[in-house]
């Protein structure tokens, strides 16, 4: 299915992990239902280009990922300084294909509600299901930001020893791409960072690239990667049983309660600007 | 203490893990980064096993590769019930080991087609792993329709499981990440519900635990 969403056509995308490029020389790859191409030549350099190799697509390496636009991209792509900052971690915790949308793997990033039942044991256990109010707002950058998250998690990050309340910032930056900023054991006033960059495969297919960047002291990077995957994993099969595939931005499609409140205003955001792609639209009343 | 070279989502690795929980013997895991860093495939690696394959334990010295072969190391060494591998019985050693061959033929068929789907093991022939997973679970359901039918709730006879269970259940349960859907095979589905209310179980990802109201009744049995 072609994609006629301009906002994404002419915005950057990862399509593929550069150390896993590197390895492979080459692969091919599917954006927004088109077929690319990724080469690394012998000097290093990365292009991408239409599958039939009729085109050349813009290409910028960034954050370990290579990015490409199918459009005139009129924007950067998000910067992040955690990535900069030399205390941090910066590693793919690996790029994982999901059959669903990618605009589902936002919502369920952006869900505590399931932590007890899907991450039982780790980002949550019953009976404490319940998710206490927090505060969403549109930012003037038009982001959306949930702050004031608070939940009680049994094994909160890779290191931790017993239970700790746990604080989460959430922050969707583009439609695909989402990040979490959330407490530090070690240092109460700095966050752990994890930012999804989703490449939209197909409507109902995407491959979830992402980027850890925790604060090193007390922290081993095999523990990190183990971590990610181990809660990924968790919420795969989940993902892959929703029903429809895609993302209804209809109101009445899906009944909200109030611990989906960044829900609503993303699927809100997501009509707002005319995004179509893995969703399914809302009609018109 | 004994080690195990592990990777969470491995299901091979899952079998040891599984054992080892039920026998309640502790161990620790190295974890090794078998994605996205291909740490299975490095030189260092290769020095503990030349196939450059997960999982491997090494208890006081003894290195070990080869899931099937470790669960029958295990069993031996640290079950004194017996139970697990019973190495007295000629009859029950034949057919567990006949089933651990089987269990090594749905690692290369439904684990295959998990790698290819979920892993970017792009090179397999994914529909050919599929039919052959499909053919492999279908002799495993009319095997345990039977089993049932004879008041036999375990891959093999008698009231109590066997490695051959736990060396079938990972890749069976994950199947479905692979496009192997299970809704055709019930006898196996009963089987792994079971399975699951084993005193001793624990997940890994992508499988399920047995109901809330399952694993009371096990208590109560327990």
């Amino acid at each position: 299915m072609t994609c006629n969403d301009r906002i994404l056509i002419d915005d950057w995308h990862v399509v593929a992990d550069l150390d896993q490029l590197l390895q492979a020389g080459s692969c091919k790859t599917y954006l927004l239902g088109v077929e690319v191409a990724v080469t690394a030549g012998r000097d290093g350099q990365v292009a991408v280009t239409l599958a039939d190799g009729k085109q050349q697509l813009p290409c910028q390496i960034k954050y370990g990922f290579v990015w490409t636009s199918l459009g005139s991209p009129e924007r950067e792509t998000i910067h992040i300084p955690e990535a900069f900052e030399d205390d941090r971690y910066i590693i793919s915790g690996g790029s994982f294909p999901v059959k669903v949308s990618g605009l589902r793997v936002v919502e369920n990033f952006l869900d505590m509600g399931h932590f007890p039942f899907v991450h039982n044991g780790w980002l949550g256990e019953e009976p404490h299901t319940e998710v206490a109010p927090y505060e969403v707002e549109l930012t003037e950058d038009n982001e959306i930001i949930a702050t004031e998250c608070y939940f009680h998690q049994p094994v909160a990050s890779p290191t931790a020893e017993g239970g700790i309340e746990v604080e989460y910032k959430y922050r969707v930056y583009r439609p695909y791409i989402v990040a979490l900023y959330k407490t530090n054991p070690l240092y109460p006033d700095r966050k752990d960072y994890i930012v999804l960059f989703i490449q939209p495969v197909g409507p109902e297919e995407c491959v979830v690239h992402n980027m850890l960047c925790y604060i090193k002291e007390g922290m081993k990077e095999p523990d990190i990667r183990w971590f990610m995957q181990l809660i990924f994993a968790q919420d795969k099969p989940i993902l892959e049983n929703q029903i429809p595939r895609r993302l209804p931005l209809d109101p009445r499609a899906e009944t909200p309660i109030r611990a989906d409140k960044v829900a609503i205003l993303y699927r809100r955001w997501l009509r707002d600007h005319s995004v179509s792609y893995g969703a399914i639209p809302a009609t018109e009343a | 203490m004994l080690k195990l070279y592990d990777y969470e989502l491995s299901g091979n690795c899952y079998k040891l893990r599984l054992l080892l929980s039920f026998l309640g013997v502790e161990y620790k895991s190295e974890l090794i980064d078998f994605y996205p860093g291909n740490q299975h495939k490095s030189p260092e690696f290769r020095q503990i096993n030349p196939l450059g394959q997960l999982p491997v334990i090494d208890d006081n010295g003894l290195v070990l590769r080869d899931a099937q072969a470790i669960l029958v190391y295990l069993a031996s060494k640290y079950d004194p019930s017996c139970k697990w591998y019973p190495r007295d019985n000629p009859e029950m050693l034949g057919q567990i080991s006949q089933w651990l061959a089987f269990a090594d033929g749905i690692t290369g068929t439904a684990s295959a087609a998990r790698l290819h789907d979920a892993l970017f093991y792009n090179h397999i022939d994914v529909e050919a792993a599929r039919a052959g997973a499909h053919r492999l679970f279908r002799v495993l359901d009319e095997h345990l329709f039977f089993a049932e039918e004879a008041g036999q709730d375990w891959i093999c006879p008698g009231d109590h499981p066997t490695i051959a269970d736990i060396a079938c259940f990972p890749y069976i349960m994950l199947s479905e990440e692979g496009g192997i859907p299970r809704i055709d095979y019930p006898a196996i589905r009963r089987w792994s519900d079971r399975f699951k209310r084993i005193p001793g179980f624990t997940v890994m990802s992508g499988v399920f635990p047995a109901g809330p109201a399952a694993k009371d009744s096990s208590k109560a049995v327990a």
